[in-house]
């Protein structure tokens, strides 16, 4: 089944300039219900009352960090099936095994290409 | 004799213990052993001689230590060179993060063109414009790189104060704290938060995924 384009992407990082070339770059793949929070904690509250099909979040954020969200995504029980790649330069393994431990759907290493992040969501999302 | 310097010593350290209690302060060694050298009286054998060379050479060695770190200015080094740097390297991350966002606005004017543009021209566009999005990661891990710098600065300045207060109102500072580093202890959220690793150290995106994909 194809990819709905249309569906609510959420993308969390606390440098602005980060949201807006991802959001850029979602832009140019198709995508245009994005919306953006600066750390985890704001983006728990927008999930709450949102219905995103996809999360693109940083780590390295206070005063909720990427994998402290993704643990909260995973034990809310109307949260925890949605799909989170984790965007972030922390490119150590015990950082991977951290987040594929916490349930993270993949893990993308700051800094990447439009290629890169299209071919990370195909996985987690389907072809679109 | 030996036993008359003995219960000398025994006597004197005892009076050193009710004026100053069990812990003498670094600043205030080279003054014991000076007071305690001048009241020595009686007979002094050879090894008694020794002893007292010993414990002199290492009064003049904490003084001249402490006459070292002075020259060193170490409050200079914190209020200034330190304070000053951190200010730089800010300044950096102030001075990217504008530039970047100039490029960017730039970059989202172009591509606003690509609706005026013959197809083939403006995809052209977008795959350039796309380039320039993705050059534009490279603020992020500078920002991040330098706030790495910035901590490790901050941490030097702490043991700067530390290393100060130790040697007292000589050099103007008290203890200096030493934290040790337990191998053992288990790995904590925090201890994950590296940021970025330098590129010969770090995994690209191939290892990142053969390490995810084994997980």
């Amino acid at each position: 089944m194809a990819v709905d384009k249309n569906m609510h992407v959420l993308i969390v990082d606390d440098y602005k300039t980060m949201l807006r070339i991802i959001r850029n770059l979602l832009r140019q793949l198709g995508f245009v219900n994005i919306d953006e929070a600066t750390d985890g904690s704001m983006a728990l509250q927008l999930m709450r009352g949102g219905n995103y099909g996809l999360v693109i979040s940083d780590w390295n954020m206070e005063p909720m960090t990427g994998l402290q969200l993704l643990r909260e995504v995973r034990s809310d029980a109307k949260l925890k099936n949605t799909p989170f790649i984790m965007v972030t330069a922390e490119s150590k393994s015990e950082n991977v095994i951290a987040a594929k431990e916490a349930g993270v759907s993949n893990y993308i290493v700051k800094p990447f290409n439009a290629e890169t992040l299209q071919a990370k969501m195909v996985s987690v999302l389907g072809e679109f | 004799m030996s036993s008359t310097v003995d219960r000398d010593l025994a006597l004197h350290l005892e009076a050193l213990r009710k004026q100053l209690g069990d812990t003498v302060k670094v600043e205030d060694v080279g003054d014991v052993v000076r007071s305690f050298l001048t009241s020595l009286s009686g007979d002094v054998s050879a090894g008694d001689l020794k002893l007292y060379g010993e414990v002199q050479s290492l009064a003049a060695y904490i003084h001249n230590a402490k006459v070292e770190i002075a020259a060193l200015k170490p409050q200079d080094i914190q209020n200034q060179y330190i304070a000053s740097a951190t200010d730089e390297l800010d300044a950096i991350v102030g001075a990217t993060e504008n530039a970047t966002n100039s490029i960017l606005d730039a970059a989202e004017k172009l591509e606003l063109l690509t609706s005026e543009l013959p197809s083939e021209t403006a995809s052209r566009l977008t795959e350039q414009t796309t380039l320039i999005y993705e050059a534009c990661n490279f603020q992020d891990i500078t920002g991040q790189r330098i706030t790495k710098v910035v901590k490790a600065l901050k941490h030097i300045e702490e043991r700067i104060d530390a290393l100060v207060v130790a040697f007292g109102p000589e050099i103007q500072g008290s203890e200096l704290n030493g934290v040790a580093l337990d191998g053992n202890a288990p790995v904590t959220d925090e201890d994950l938060l590296n940021g970025p690793q330098l590129p010969e150290k770090a995994h690209d995106q191939a290892s990142i995924d053969a390490l995810f994909d084994n997980i």
